[in-house]
Parts: C-alpha cells; sequence; structure tokens
C-alpha cells in the first residue's frame, strides 16, 4: 500500500513538471504581455519604457532562460512574483486556496452525497413518477449552464426572498469571531457551493440510477435473495456497494473538473478564491499569477486522482490484492 | 410421504415473449433424500419451475394457478415476508455461474455468515465458527485462510463449494441445484457431483437438479422429470427413464450425449507434410514490470509445445481450465505473441512474421470461438460479418456477397439470414454463422476454441456433426480445443492432452481414449458422467 502511494507520488511529481512547462510556452505562445498591458493602462509609454519594464520583469531574457529561472523556482515552492499586485504569486495563491478549497470541496461533497440519495432513490422507484421525477430534474440541471443558475439563484433567494447572502466570503465590517463567524461564511456558502454541485449532482444521480439497475440484475444478487435476506440490506450490502464503483470513478475524475468550474462561480458569487484570481490574472496578462493557479490546479487534480486511487483500492479487493 | 408437493403449476411468462407460459401444468411430488433431476433444453421451463418454489422469479413473470405445498402450506400464497423465513433455511438454492454468483466486495467468510444473520441465528462469534465447519465440510482446502478471501481469489469449483456450504448452512431441507456443473470441468464436476450425493446421504436433504445433461443425471438422480418447451414429457425413476425412454424428446436427448464410445477412423496417418508444425512453442505471462515498484510475477502458460497437424486431420486438445489449452490455440493464430518457438504454417514460420506478412498467411488459419453471443459483431448485419474479411483480402464485394450465400447454405443456414442481426438467432445458430465466417476466408485449418461448450447437448450434436461433415467435404484440418473428452472423442482423429501448460501425452484418440499412458488423462477419462449408464445402454444393445 505505501508501496503504492509512493509509485504513484513520484509518477505525479514528473507529471507535474510536465505540465508546467507545457503551461510556460502556452501561455508565452498568447500574444501581449504584462508590460504590454501596463503601459496601456499608464496612457502613454514610448519603446525605452517597455523596454525597461520588459527588463525589470525578466522577459527580455531569451525563453529558454525564462524558463529555467521558473522551474528553478517552482521546484522550491517559489512560483515568482506578481508585478500587478506586487506580492509573491505564492503569497497570494495561499490566501485565495482556502476559500475555493471550502468552496469546491462543499460543492462536491453535496454533490456526491445527495446524487447518490437521489439516483437510490430513483432506482428503488424505477419506472414510477418518483423515478420520473428525479430523472427529468436531474436532466434539467445537467442541461442548465452553470452562470445561469448563479444567477437565478441569487435574483431568487437573495433579492427576492432576501433569505441568503447574494455574494462574498463573509459580512464585511460585522466583526464576527469564532462559531458566529463559521455560521456567518457557511451562509454565504450556501448558493455559490449550491450552485456549482448541481451540475455534478445531475451527473452523480443518472451515475448511481443506472449502476444500481445494472449491479441489480446480476447473479449475486440472485444469491443474496435465495439466503433470505431482507431487500434493504441486500440493497445497501450487495448492490449499493457494488453500484458505487464506477460513481467512485467518475467522482475522481470530476474532482478535478469541479476546481475548474469553480472559476465562474466565483466570478459571479465575487467569491474570493483563486478562481477569481485567475480570471482577473488573465486579463492583466499577469503570468506568474496564471502560471501559479494552473500549476496549484494541477497538483490538486493529481492529489484527487491519488486520493480516488486509494479509496479505490479500499473498496475493491481485487485492485488492493494483486496490486 | 412427500416433502414438496407441485399440483398443475401454470408460469406465465409477459407479454411479447416467444410463448404464453414458462411452463404449463406441471406435477410433481418430492420426498425427503430424493435427488430428483429436472432435464430439459434451454427455454424447457425447467428453471422456472425451480425458481417458483424459492419464489425467485424474474419480474414480469408470475405463476398463475396451480400450488406449491411445502411443510402443509402452499407456497405461492405466503406473504413476502414469510418466503424470507424459508428462503435460505428451509429451502436454497445453488447456481450455474460460480464465478459470478458471490458478492465480489465481500470476503468468503461473510458471505456465509450473513445467512445465519439474515435468519437471526446464533451470536457472531458462533457464526464464524459455522462458517468454518461448513467450509470444512464441502471440502475447501485451507478454511481458515479461504474464510477472509475474497471470491476473485478462488477457483470455479471453490467457489461452488462455497455456494454450496451458504446453501446448507441452516440445513434446509430442500436443495434446489439449477445447472450447478455446467460451468466447470469434467474433474471439478465429478467432485461437486459427489459432493452433492454425500451430502444428501448424510443429511437426508431432498435434491432438485437441474441439468441439461443426461450424463450427470445417471450419475446422481433417483428419480428424473423431462420437460419440453413448458410441459412434463416424460417422468419416472432414473432407471425407467434413461433405459426404457418413451418419449421421443426423451430420445432424442440421449442420443445427443456424446459418447467415449464411437467410431474413431483415426487413420490418416502421419502422411505427407504436415499443413500445421508447431516447435518448442512457449508463452509466458508477467504481471507487473517488474522494474519500478511491484513483484513480478511469472505465469509459464505455455511450456514447450510441439506437434504436426496434417491435412484433413482433426486434433483435440483437452485439458481442464487453466491447463494452457486456450493459449496455445490463441498463440498459433497470433492473437497472442509466442515467446518462444516455431509455428510452421505450410512451410512458413508465422510465429514472429512481422505485420504485412503474418495478415497475408493468416486468412490460411481461422478460428471459431466458444461464446456465439459475444462473438458476433451485434451492430453488423450477418452479410456484413461474412463479406467484411473477403472483401479485406480484395475480393469484390459482388463476389464476397454471392459466397456468403453459398456458405450460409453450406452451415445449413436459410439464405433469408443475409440481412438480419446476430441477435435475431438462436445459440446454435449463430455457432453456425461464426463457422461460416471461419470458412469465407477459404483457411486451411480452422481452430475451434471450445466452439460447442456453451450449448446445447442437442444443439452440441448438431454442430458437431457439421463440422465433421464441413471437414470431410472441404478437407479442412482442423484444432479443437475443448474441455470435454465426450465432444473430442467425437469428432477428433489425435488428442493432445495439457497439464498445467504442458503436453503429457498425444496419441490416436482411440488409444488416449481407451487405454491412456498418463494417469492424468485416466483421471479424466474416469471423471466423465454417465459411464456405468453408457455400458448399461452398450450392454442392453
Amino acid at each position: 500500500m505505501t508501496r503504492f502511494i509512493l509509485g504513484r507520488l513520484v509518477k505525479s511529481v514528473f507529471i507535474l513538471l510536465a505540465i508546467l512547462i507545457l503551461n510556460f510556452f502556452l501561455i508565452h505562445a498568447a500574444p501581449g504581455d504584462p508590460a504590454a498591458v501596463m503601459a496601456g493602462e499608464a496612457g502613454a509609454a514610448d519603446e525605452k519604457f517597455l523596454a525597461d519594464l520588459r527588463a525589470q520583469f525578466g522577459l527580455d531574457q531569451p525563453l529558454y532562460v525564462q524558463l529555467w529561472i521558473y522551474l528553478k523556482g517552482a521546484v522550491q515552492l517559489d512560483l515568482g512574483f506578481s508585478f500587478r499586485q506586487q506580492m509573491p504569486v505564492a503569497d497570494l495563491i495561499w490566501n485565495r486556496l482556502p476559500a475555493t478549497l471550502l468552496l469546491t470541496g462543499a460543492a462536491f461533497v453535496l454533490s456526491l452525497v445527495l446524487g447518490v440519495i437521489a439516483g437510490v432513490a430513483a432506482s428503488a422507484r424505477q419506472g414510477t413518477w418518483g423515478d420520473t421525477v428525479i430523472s427529468t430534474l436531474a436532466l434539467l440541471f445537467y442541461a442548465t449552464p452553470l452562470f445561469w443558475v448563479a444567477l437565478m439563484a441569487v435574483v431568487v433567494f437573495s433579492v427576492w426572498l432576501g433569505w441568503l447572502p447574494g455574494f462574498g466570503f463573509e459580512t464585511i465590517g460585522a466583526g464576527y469571531t469564532g462559531f458566529a463567524r463559521a455560521l456567518d461564511i457557511g451562509r454565504h456558502l450556501i448558493l455559490p457551493a449550491t450552485t456549482l454541485g448541481l451540475f455534478f449532482m445531475a451527473i452523480y444521480t443518472r451515475m448511481t440510477r443506472a449502476s444500481m439497475l445494472e449491479v441489480s440484475r446480476l447473479d449475486f444478487v440472485k444469491t443474496a435473495r435465495a439466503k433470505g435476506l431482507r431487500h434493504g440490506v441486500i440493497q445497501r450490502r450487495h448492490v449499493l456497494r457494488n453500484a458505487l464503483l464506477p460513481v467512485i470513478t467518475l467522482a475522481g475524475l470530476q474532482a478535478g473538473q469541479v476546481f475548474g468550474g469553480a472559476v465562474l462561480t466565483e466570478t459571479v458569487f465575487a467569491w474570493p478564491g483563486i478562481g477569481r484570481l485567475m480570471f482577473e490574472a488573465i486579463n492583466q496578462r499577469d503570468y506568474n499569477v496564471i502560471l501559479g493557479v494552473f500549476f496549484v490546479s494541477a497538483a490538486m487534480v493529481l492529489l484527487f486522482n491519488l486520493i480516488t486511487d486509494v479509496i479505490y483500492v479500499f473498496v475493491d479487493p481485487r485492485i488492493r490484492l494483486t496490486e | 410421504m412427500s416433502l414438496l408437493s407441485i399440483r398443475d403449476l401454470t408460469i406465465a411468462l409477459p407479454e411479447g415473449a416467444d410463448r404464453d407460459h414458462a411452463a404449463r401444468d406441471i406435477s410433481f411430488d418430492l420426498a425427503p433424500g430424493e435427488i430428483l433431476c429436472i432435464v430439459g433444453e434451454s427455454g424447457s421451463g425447467k428453471s422456472m419451475s425451480a425458481n417458483a418454489v424459492m419464489g425467485l422469479l424474474p419480474e414480469g413473470v408470475t405463476p398463475v394457478s396451480g400450488r406449491i405445498d411445502f411443510d402443509g402450506r402452499d407456497i405461492l400464497g405466503l406473504s413476502e415476508k414469510e418466503m424470507l423465513a424459508l428462503r435460505g433455511s428451509r429451502i436454497s438454492m445453488i447456481f450455474q455461474e460460480p464465478l459470478s454468483a458471490l458478492n465480489p466486495l465481500m470476503r468468503i467468510g461473510a458471505q456465509i455468515e450473513e445467512v445465519f444473520e439474515a435468519h437471526g441465528a446464533l451470536s457472531g462469534a458462533e457464526r464464524h465458527e459455522q462458517a468454518l465447519r461448513l467450509l470444512t465440510e464441502v471440502g475447501i482446502p485451507d478454511p481458515q485462510v479461504t474464510i477472509r478471501a475474497y471470491p476473485f481469489q478462488l477457483s470455479g469449483g471453490q467457489r461452488q463449494r462455497v455456494m454450496i456450504a451458504m446453501a446448507l448452512a441452516l440445513e434446509p431441507d430442500i436443495l434446489i441445484a439449477d445447472e450447478p456443473t455446467t460451468a466447470l470441468d469434467v474433474t471439478t464436476q465429478a467432485q461437486i457431483l459427489e459432493l452433492i450425493e454425500n451430502l444428501r446421504r448424510k443429511r437426508n436433504m431432498a435434491v432438485i437438479f437441474i441439468t441439461h445433461d443426461f450424463g450427470v443425471v445417471a450419475d446422481i438422480a433417483d428419480r428424473v422429470i423431462v420437460m419440453q418447451t413448458g410441459e412434463i414429457v416424460e417422468t419416472g425413476s432414473a432407471d425407467e427413464v434413461l433405459l426404457h425412454p418413451q418419449h421421443p424428446y426423451t430420445n432424442a436427448l440421449i442420443e445427443a450425449i456424446p459418447r467415449l464410445t464411437g467410431d474413431h477412423s483415426g487413420g490418416r496417418g502421419d502422411t505427407g507434410e504436415p499443413v500445421l508444425s508447431v516447435e518448442g512453442l512457449c508463452k509466458t505471462f508477467s504481471t507487473g514490470s517488474g522494474k519500478f515498484f511491484g513483484k513480478r510475477r511469472v505465469v509459464d502458460a505455455v511450456q514447450d509445445a510441439s506437434f504436426h497437424l496434417y491435412k484433413g486431420e482433426t486434433i483435440g486438445i483437452v485439458g481442464e481450465s487453466g491447463s494452457g489449452k486456450s493459449t496455445l490455440g490463441r498463440c498459433i493464430v497470433r492473437l497472442l505473441a509466442p515467446s518462444k518457438g516455431r509455428v510452421l504454417l505450410e512451410g512458413e514460420d508465422i510465429a514472429h512474421m512481422p505485420g504485412a506478412e503474418l495478415r497475408e498467411r493468416r486468412r490460411r488459419i481461422q478460428m471459431i470461438f466458444q461464446d456465439p453471443f459475444s462473438s458476433l459483431n451485434p451492430r453488423s448485419r450477418v452479410s456484413r460479418i461474412l463479406t467484411e474479411g473477403p472483401i479485406a483480402y480484395g475480393a469484390t464485394p459482388g463476389d464476397a456477397r454471392k459466397r456468403a450465400g453459398e456458405l450460409l447454405e453450406l452451415v445449413g443456414l436459410d439464405a433469408s439470414a443475409m440481412s438480419r442481426f446476430p441477435h435475431e438467432f438462436s445459440g446454435g445458430q449463430r455457432q453456425r454463422i461464426g463457422i461460416a465466417r471461419a470458412l469465407a476466408l477459404d483457411p486451411a485449418i480452422v481452430i475451434a476454441d471450445e466452439a460447442v461448450s456453451a450449448l446445447d447437448v442437442s444443439i452440441q450434436a448438431q454442430v458437431l456433426d457439421l463440422l465433421a461433415d464441413l471437414k470431410a467435404r472441404l478437407n479442412l484440418s482442423m484444432l479443437f480445443i475443448t474441455h470435454d473428452l465426450r465432444v473430442a472423442a467425437r469428432i477428433c482423429d489425435r488428442i493432445i492432452v495439457m497439464q498445467k501448460g504442458r503436453i503429457i501425452e498425444t496419441g490416436p484418440a482411440d488409444k488416449v481414449l481407451r487405454d491412456p499412458d498418463t494417469d492424468y488423462t485416466r483421471s479424466l477419462l474416469d471423471a466423465i458422467p454417465g459411464q456405468d449408464y453408457e455400458r448399461a445402454l452398450a450392454g442392453a444393445g
């Protein structure tokens, strides 16, 4: 087991390095650079001013030298300096990461738990109106664009009903501490997390339903029935456990996507996470920040995949014992 | 005094099925300690009748009339709750596919203990102890280890033993066994049959044994019921039914059993150049790269196999599951790359031949697969299945279609089959399509990998006849891979016996089947069901 995880970690480091290099070239392939954007914002700028800026940022060096400097830093977790924000990139990301992790984590857990429950409920009522309602809702959430759901959620629950705050991470200036603060953040979290989670919940609902129905036709379920086990026990112990395997695989792959979906949600809800940080950085050609966010997202995706594999090893003995 | 009594049971199939009733007017009795065999082909309603006793009919299939009396009550009238109390405790059941009948994610021990739990019997520690005792009783080697194992770590025969242990946990009055040995090879089958027989005697348990194999019937049955398209056509003691069958359908089923005795021409002789020579063929599988992490495991699936196949000859490659016989076949057609050795096809070594050259040779050697359901592309019409190969080798579509028509006729199918999809055919018909597909490229050699193992006996007999006929007419050479010596006896000139990846015996079919050189071959022969019966029949005839 430890050997398995170690092996995967070593592979992950190499993949991460490859992603870093790829990202670096990708970003430099785009037209424009931070110096040009800053000069443009300054209004009047001559060639000399631009050249000075570039020299200051190290942009006048050949590309491979820039790459080398960047990689050398990245290995020591130094992701460079943001000249726009006048802060080290690592600090910027470090400040924003907890908010994003909270949002994506909450959305992910919410979508998985509710999705599986809804899927099980639908499969148990296969062919009845209950099944139809759940499946239709799932299809609806699956097909509706995320940003529209986000805006509508704000309009309905925040503007019309006034139940929940429509934007921000916490009530600014309220000075809550301890439990009261956690509660305040929780209230702010509900709308963005639900919005982000709905799409994924729809996927898990459909997946769980199909998988439950498929497994319940397998031979060992008949064996369980022949033992005289009650229906509920069969569903829980024999059907659900086996039906969850494909859902876990999918969820693991999508944990990374949830992270990506956060960019949109954070922007709409003014959530101070790294998704919004990236959005702003792209507009400003803030190379180092963009690369830093890419780096952190890639690391997250790899981490989620590793966690999925470890979970899989625990739930499926066939993998555990043949590894 | 009968334990179970079924009267005029009729089971309806859902609308749109190919007939109205799975079973019609079924009546029979079961006495304590009796083994009753229900015999019939697939679709005869034998499984449905047994499942009705368990209250485990598939959705949409319902008993519409009649009664099933057990223990003074009509089972059909019981509530689901009352049925739960019976299932697994008074009446239990084992199934055909031991490989899929156990939950892959649960330990063996937990699955057995679950039976006690379902019926609220014993405490936790006692359940564990009982599970151990049961595993010992059904002859699992090393029960202390097995109880902690997962199903995928056990062989098919062992899993069937676990199923039996589970079924016996609460000492049921009736054990229903639905084709429990059909998916096992002969030696394992013989062991499982012996186990069931012993348990029956020790516990005075009644057994309903469902099978399509009269050889098995002859070995264990006290009484026999023969079913055809949902109705009982014949019933009587084992001796009556087996030796003096009254109904023509029973006769046909008995006729269809492949027999060891029979005419083996075998006299092709080792004349002329062989069409295929296998020399020192080895195939090694390894898991794990062994480079980074993880231990490297090596399995020698085939070791040093050598033989010649002559023009017009059929060689049977026989062995238990895991003996390497299928791997050998796959290496010969290069579906797998051999690790070592030579495969001379009409004088040229194809064992390590590269792409284009190999492609040209490959049409000379074609394969027929075991599973007629998964070996045909479900989205292709038969015409495409049969013409794809020849067109790939340069035939014009018109010629290929004409040839496909001839082939269908050759394998005994109507020309109208061309425009239909595989799912519209029965298993036997699909296997005929598989044969036609193999012949479409005019091969010199056909390799049949368990080509009739998935078929009912009567269909099996027809397909074997067809293969024998085609072989004679087209002067084909054939490699016939099978675990069933009776099937090999019926069609092969020579037989190769494999054990643990090695060829341990080669000889004319007659010699190998009647006077084998090795103990292993003898043990395979001894395991064939129904031998006493066959001798009795021969004596009577």
